[in-house]
């Protein structure tokens, strides 16, 4: 296989300002391989496809395709030359409003040589052209804002595919899919391989990589530091050279707890769901994981007033728990930290000091005025409590980075107790030693309310929790007491095996 | 902080005080406590609609119904006076309230049937100009005007009604500051006050940032969105007051350029200090700078005609301040 490389880039260097991104990556493509490139947060995997799909341009090193020289100067050259990449955001690879077969045309439609009149009698022949190349059941008609994400991701691809190119480029494109979803892609994946397609998958999740990969490559702090390709795969030894150590999971001294905060029981979140029941105790941190899609997140809002369940109660410390809305919930001391912070928590407008006061402004305020100074003196503390870096708590939000800007999200709510304290994917778009301040953080602050985390990696579940549960199907399939776990059993559960009734 | 940064926050202050240096030196009579008093007399009503405004760009949102909430407000006025000869409480109460309704109303489309803020509220604007010519078929209201029955309105402005327009309060000099001069600066203090130190100020600015975030911190933002719209119509409707009280009868034809220079005084404002933001100092200065530059122009007898122009200029070379030098617009 090795020489035969369609794409080659060697010593690809790029730096922002004074900021080395890139420090000389060397990284070879082959036909009818998948290649799975894994780097933590940071590791520079972006700016790399960038460079390689024609949105930025290298600062050094040589790139190759079929043994020429490639240097796009923009995405359309990149693709015109073969080189095809679908970006993590699907909704940048389709446009919602037309339908399916104007998407998988829509590069037809402009340049040179395109006929003037738009021909839908053409447009959707080509379009079937395409879609019966890959396979893609899907209505030719449909307005793409009505597909679901996975079929609007397939679109995306099929779009893209419809170039005919020689390396495709995916970008954790599994991040908004289900399982059965993700399956689908998989399979197509497969298809593409079979027709020698050179695939690039860029991912975190190891049961993708697992699925698919024929060679994985580990990148860390802007260079290459693994390559792995003789079967079988060391996955261990790609997750070590990505993060730079042995993921040793500190060790947890596992805390059980007699004192119930809140219970749940017979809890319906989705039509046709079974119903949850669960007892969350007193200085107990929980970990709720399982995959994308699985009602983790309709779970947490159910908790926190946002919605409604379908049956069943809630107790907290005996008392009847139903919140109608957020502002109830977080009277009754439960806090939410919602997940994709970009878009549930940060206000853009507001500096740091601004952003970590934002639910608590009645309990900081005299006559409705707000007291400014209690308001800077508890952005003080909580900057120091969970060692936030920046200069001062009136640096503005964008001037953080994703770590530190998550970390304000968790020292807003950390800023008075809580009873029920909930996060939602608090390690998404975080860097590692982020992860790990706020993870101690959260056990440290334990005690005096039940901690309930969502997480769809299982690493971080085992990182952090006393007790992990398993959601598959909009309810709970398993628990586990966070030492000694099966993890066969662990991960049967979250890939949907028989449903063990919940404990 | 960098020059760039320094003119960014400063560049519109340094400005104004050009302005001032420049027409002082150029207009004979321009410094004086009369030209002053008169600057801020010829803008504010649309100082206070422009604050009203300012309320709803806070939450995201527009009005684009405060001009027509103004003149309804003094048509109303004129109505009850002349046409069902009450005094001068009854006329203003009834005004407030036109204010405050037409504000729910405009929040209800918005949070409740979901239609955009800027067709909503242009949909009031249409249904307002149209609804208060209605009572009279469309005639303005003075004393001893034929109804359309035939009779003759026999009511008239209440003299305390009309003070509102026409008194001065003394200040160093006898007879200096007009009523609505006192109306403007209490009620840019007061909005001013409420945006940047209370928490219903700061959470309306949280709800236009980011509505979800807002909520997810337990705002009922819904609620937060609707006031504003009813601030935006009872300050309008103080604008109306103030005009019908102005020129003393309902005018049909008056207060047509309200809409557009309020909202340009609080998108001028967006630069003041490089806020970038709506905020009601800002808003205010806007609406200063504004009066200024015309008086100013007059007194150096620039034609009439030319002011709109000028007002225009004003707001676009305010909004490059704001989106293109200020790195928060890019955002």
């Amino acid at each position: 296989m090795v020489g035969n490389a369609v794409f080659r880039v060697e010593g690809l260097r790029k730096s922002f300002g004074h900021n080395e991104v890139l420090g000389g990556v060397s990284l070879e493509l082959h036909a009818g391989e998948v290649t799975v490139l894994m780097g933590a947060n940071g590791a520079g995997k972006s700016t790399l496809v960038k460079i390689i799909s024609g949105v930025y341009e290298r600062g050094g090193g040589t790139m190759a395709l079929a043994d020429q020289d490639f240097a796009p100067k923009t995405p359309a050259e990149a693709i015109r030359a073969g080189v095809v990449t679908v970006h993590q955001n699907i909704n940048d690879g389709v446009v919602a409003d037309l339908d399916v077969a104007t998407n998988l045309t829509l590069d037809r439609l402009s340049g040179s040589g395109a006929p003037t009149l738009f021909n839908p009698v053409r447009v959707r022949r080509e379009a079937k052209a395409v879609a019966d190349r890959m396979g893609l059941a899907i209505d030719l008609k449909a307005r793409v804002s009505d597909l679901s994400l996975a079929d609007r991701q397939m679109v995306a691809i099929a779009r893209a595919l419809a170039h005919q190119p020689k390396v495709l480029i995916l970008d954790e494109p599994t991040s908004s899919l289900s399982s059965a979803e993700a399956d689908r892609l998989f399979a197509l994946i497969d298809r593409l391989r079979e027709q020698g397609v050179a695939i690039l998958y860029i991912s975190h999740r190891m049961s993708d990589i697992r699925r698919l990969a024929d060679r994985i490559v580990s990148m860390r702090d802007g260079i290459v530091s693994g390559i792995f390709d003789k079967k079988p795969l060391d996955y261990e030894g790609a997750v070590n050279a990505m993060l730079g150590r042995k993921i040793h999971l500190d060790q947890i001294i596992v805390r059980d707890s007699a004192n119930a905060v809140i219970k749940i029981d017979g809890l319906r979140i989705a039509p046709g769901a079974r119903p949850i029941s669960l007892t969350l105790g007193d200085g107990e941190v929980v970990a709720i994981t399982g995959l994308v899609g699985v009602g983790k997140t309709a779970l947490a809002e159910t908790l926190f007033g946002v919605r409604k369940p379908l049956a069943g109660t809630m107790t907290m410390n005996g008392k009847p728990y139903a919140p109608n809305s957020t502002g109830e919930a977080i009277a009754a001391g439960v806090f939410l930290v919602a997940k994709d912070r970009g878009e549930n928590g940060i206000v853009d407008g507001f500096n740091i000091q601004e952003n970590i006061s934002l639910p608590f402004h009645k309990r900081m305020s005299r006559f409705a005025v707000l007291r400014r100074r209690l308001e800077r003196a508890t952005a003080r503390r909580q900057i120091e409590e969970l060692g936030i870096v920046c200069r001062s708590e009136k640096d503005e939000m964008s001037e953080l980075s994703g770590g530190n800007q998550q970390k304000v999200m968790v020292a807003r709510w950390m800023a008075q107790d809580a009873r029920l304290f909930i996060l939602d994917e608090p390690f998404q778009g975080v860097d590692i030693s982020a992860r790990r301040d706020i993870a101690a953080k959260l056990r440290a602050s334990a005690n005096g309310r039940a901690t309930l985390l969502f997480v769809t990696e299982l690493d971080e579940a085992l990182e952090t929790a006393d007790r992990i549960l398993v959601m598959s199907e909009q309810t709970i399939v398993g628990e586990h007491r966070n030492a000694d776990v099966d993890l066969d059993r662990l991960l049967a559960e979250v890939a949907g095996g028989p449903l063990h009734s919940a404990a | 902080m960098t020059l760039r940064d320094h003119a960014i926050r400063y560049g519109f202050i340094v400005l104004l005080f050009g302005l001032v240096a420049y027409f002082s030196i150029a207009a004979d009579g321009f410094v004086s406590p009369q030209s002053a008093v008169f600057i801020f007399q010829s803008v504010a009503i649309t100082g206070v609609l422009a604050l009203g405004v300012t309320a709803t760009l806070v939450v995201g949102g527009f009005d684009l119904s405060i001009g027509s909430v103004a003149t309804s407000a003094m048509m109303a006025a004129a109505y009850v006076m002349v046409v069902l000869e009450q005094n001068a409480l009854v006329a203003v109460v009834v005004c407030l309230l036109i204010g405050a309704i037409v504000g729910l109303i405009n929040g209800w489309l918005i949070v409740y049937m979901r239609v955009p803020d800027l067709l909503a509220t242009l949909g009031m604007m249409f249904l307002l100009v149209g609804l208060q010519r209605i009572p009279t078929e469309g005639r303005s209201i003075a004393t001893g005007m034929t109804m359309p029955d035939g009779s003759v309105a026999n009511g008239k402005f209440s003299d305390a009604f009309l003070a509102l327009g026409r008194h001065r309060f003394d200040f160093f000099i006898p007879n200096l500051i007009p009523v609505s001069v006192v109306v403007l600066l209490v009620l840019a203090v007061l909005i001013w006050f409420f945006l940047e130190y209370t928490r219903f100020g700061r959470m309306m600015y949280a709800v236009g940032s980011n509505e979800r975030a807002a909520e997810l911190a337990g705002a009922p933002v819904k609620a937060y969105k609707i006031w504003a719209y009813v601030i935006s119509g009872v300050f309008a409707s103080i604008g109306g007051i103030l005009l019908a009280a102005r020129l003393g009868r309902g005018d049909i034809a008056s207060g047509n350029n309200l809409l557009l220079d309020a909202v340009a005084a609080a998108l001028i404002g967006y630069a003041v200090l490089g806020a970038a933001k709506p905020n009601a100092f800002g808003t205010a200065i806007g609406a200063l700078f504004v009066g200024i530059l015309l008086q100013g122009l007059t007194m150096m007898n620039a034609p009439y005609y030319t002011q709109d122009f000028v007002k225009g200029v004003v707001l676009v070379v305010a909004l490059v301040f704001t989106f293109a030098l200020s790195g928060r617009g890019r955002r």
